[in-house]
């Protein structure tokens, strides 16, 4: 069966803030730039951020980059490439005011200049005192953000191609990548994508947990398509954590119910949180109030029928105080854990938010793998940035707001980077294989003639259920190890899913037993990378090594899909032109 | 719902995916449970806010904001209650 052909000089997958940033760099250079995404752009999930993005302006006090440098390697518990952070930093107030120009309506001060919020982690002077960093428009950053580069797109000529799914990478035999296989949803029908050079801006894969904050869409395509082409995926470990997510659905509750006087109570009615944290209690920091949640669950000390969650008690604070002082919580509450917690508690979880890991790149938003004695040779003609890419500039742990930052500055680097590639390396397209695009086809021609298999949904649901109970927030050697196993097992089911509806005209069942094969992917990655870590970092906070080794573990983690092992290669050490901050205990 | 394009009520349950979980899981709950009984009005009205921007379209359905739109009013009271 031949494939129908679209040719472009550049393809993006993703319309979220990185690949919008991406795609008008392109554009504007006057190169013929597709953008793919599975929803219309604006609805990507970027516009669930709310919390703003860093730089430092210094507009309300004194800021320097060389300060959001330090708490960004601080963060990310020294784990970050030092030369990516300094050039995302050094960066970033250029990058707010350019998205200024395009017209995002940021909040501002009296004088005109943008206002900046304080947020957790942003310091003067190497952690002497909090400081105003965070640029935020009302509560709508990441929508004002990508209605912004949206527009300015059409205007650029970026060619759309909205509810379309990439399915798999296309490398030629030299190993460059020369395009991308995709899916139209109206039609069911699958192209290739010919390209110079593609860029993956897939964003996050949250929904491999059973508790996420991420939206559905989350599913990693990109990192299942990378790892599916012999691309390895680096730090995947690493994925941050909140504590109160309400059980079973991943909306978020605020510290500041904790705050305000609200209790975690276990199974027993315990406020088990004296125990852990006489002094602080509930108000501990939220890695350490995440893990001794945890921790009650898996002694057994859990809530609800599966004891698999602990409960946030309100209504000893009165009806008054949770309407005035929490508003909106009581609505959540009611909407989404079918409680009112004015008279009953909240079933909580620690909830997945953000994955540090992802498509190994540089500061320039190539890709690099190993190759030789070369640990990061670049894959001629293939790009990621954003959430699905890792630079790496949030290490083992994501500061606050330095992720939408992330998305403008790497998503416009890695447009930079194309355009050189493809104006001085890329007169022509490279000629596609023979058999481009019958990866894809195998897997719609298996999933069609799939029979005895099981329901997507119930895979997936194991799936969560198993990377939630190992790879969550408390890991342990034990615990670790059980999960590689049970993961292993669950991707064999994935291979076997089978689906009813077989048509082909929008086809939502299909398109989620594709994105399964994605998350199993992260999945497995995840739980193997994790189980070999023997150290606590950032996010990675492991029982049995509870310290930071820095001799042994300073490096980053590469997994391989195709034979499922892991390789290390090195932390950047040295950043651009400022010198090398070495390594501190991480205390707050 | 007789009348109503097949591959459009597709559509629809591909577009009532969003950016925001919140509305993910509203959405999911309804096209489980009432989706199926709404009338052909009722499913140009819900096709209307599939359009909305997911922030709009939330603080409607979270009782945030005020629907104005006599159209949307009706269809924003069936999510509110599913
Ligand atoms: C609730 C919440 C609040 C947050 N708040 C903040 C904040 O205040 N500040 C901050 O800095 N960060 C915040 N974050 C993190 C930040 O929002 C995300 O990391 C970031 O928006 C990811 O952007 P992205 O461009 O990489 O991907 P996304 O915005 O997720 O976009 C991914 C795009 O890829 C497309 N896509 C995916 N797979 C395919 C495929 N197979 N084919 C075609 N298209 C595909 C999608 O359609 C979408 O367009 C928050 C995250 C959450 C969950």
């Amino acid at each position: 069966m031949t494939i129908p052909v679209r040719r472009f000089d550049a393809v993006i997958v993703g319309g979220g803030g990185a690949g919008l940033r991406a795609a008008l760099q392109l554009s504007e250079s006057g190169l013929k730039t597709a953008v793919l995404s599975k929803v219309f752009p604006t609805r990507s999930h970027t516009v669930a951020a709310q919390g703003g993005i860093s730089a430092s302006l210094g507009n309300v006090q004194e800021d320097r980059w060389e300060w959001h440098m330090f708490d960004t390697v601080k963060g990310s518990d020294w784990l970050g490439d030092q030369d990516a952070i300094e050039f995302m930093c050094r960066k970033a107030p250029e990058a707010v005011i350019e998205l200024e120009h395009f017209g995002m309506p940021f909040d501002r001060l009296e004088n005109g200049k943008i206002y900046q919020r304080p947020f957790g982690g942003h310091t003067q002077n190497e952690g002497e005192a909090p400081v105003q960093r965070a640029c935020a428009a009302a509560d709508r950053t990441g929508h004002a953000m990508l209605h912004t580069l949206y527009q300015r797109n059409v205007r650029a000529n970026t060619q759309f191609f909205i509810e379309w799914m990439a399915l798999d990478l296309i490398r030629d035999e030299d190993g460059d990548v020369v395009g991308v296989t995709a899916l139209e949803m109206e039609t069911g029908e699958v192209y290739n994508f010919h390209a110079k050079g593609v860029l993956f801006a897939t964003g996050g894969a949250g929904r491999i947990y059973a508790a996420s904050t991420n939206a559905f869409i989350n599913t990693g395509d990109g990192l299942g398509m990378s790892v599916r082409a012999g691309i390895p995926l680096e730090d995947m470990e690493f994925w941050q954590f909140h504590p109160t997510g309400v059980a079973g659905a991943g909306v978020l509750i605020t510290e500041g119910v904790r705050g305000e006087g609200g209790i975690l109570l276990n199974a027993n009615g315990e406020r088990f949180m004296e125990r852990y944290a006489p002094n602080l209690k509930d108000l501990a920091p939220r890695d350490f109030v995440a893990r001794s949640m945890e921790q009650e669950v898996l002694e057994g000390r859990g809530c609800g029928p599966n004891k698999d969650h602990v409960l946030l008690k309100l209504d000893h604070l009165g009806p008054d105080i949770i309407k005035q002082r929490l508003p909106g919580i009581r609505e959540i509450a009611i909407k989404f854990a079918g409680v009112d917690p004015i008279k009953e508690p909240i079933p909580v979880i620690p909830t997945c938010h953000y994955m540090m890991g992802g498509i190994p790149t540089n500061y320039r938003g190539e890709v690099v793998i190993p190759k030789g004695d070369n640990p990061e040779a670049r894959v001629n003609g293939f790009y990621a940035a954003g959430e699905c890419a890792c630079a790496s500039v949030h290490g083992a742990n994501r500061l606050g707001t330095n992720s939408l930052l992330d998305l403008v500055v790497f998503g416009k680097s890695a447009g930079d980077s194309m355009v050189e590639f493809i104006k001085s390396e890329m007169p022509t397209w490279k000629p596609l294989p023979a058999n481009a695009g019958q990866i894809s086809l195998d897997r719609i021609a298996r999933l069609d003639n799939q029979t005895g298999g099981e329901e997507v949904a119930d895979v997936r649901a194991a799936m969560q259920r198993t990377v939630q109970a190992r790879a969550a927030v408390f890991r342990n050697s034990e615990n670790l190890a059980l999960g590689v196993k049970e993961i292993q097992e669950v991707a064999e089911r994935v291979k076997r899913t089978q689906i009813k509806d077989k048509s082909k005209v929008f086809n939502t069942a299909r398109v989620e037993a594709l994105e399964l094969e994605n998350l199993i992917e992260v999945a497995v990655a995840t739980l193997i990378s994790a189980e070999a870590r023997k150290e606590s970092r950032g996010a990675h906070a492991h029982a049995d090594y509870q310290e930071r080794d820095d001799e042994v573990w300073m490096k980053h983690t590469l997994y391989y899909g195709e034979d499922r092992r892991l390789t290390y290669k090195p932390v950047h050490t040295k950043p651009l032109s400022v010198e090398y901050i070495a390594p501190k205990v991480r205390t707050f | 719902m007789t009348d109503f394009d097949p591959i459009e009520l597709k559509r629809i349950r591909w577009r009532s995916r969003r950016g925001l979980l919140e509305l993910d899981l509203v959405l999911e709950r309804f096209l489980a449970n009432g989706f199926e009984q709404l009338t052909t009005a009722e499913l140009f009205a819900y096709q209307k806010c599939l359009d909305l921007d997911d922030n709009d379209f939330l603080d409607y359905v979270n009782g945030k904001a005020e629907v104005d739109d006599p159209e949307l009013a009706h269809i924003i009271g069936i999510l509110r209650a599913a």
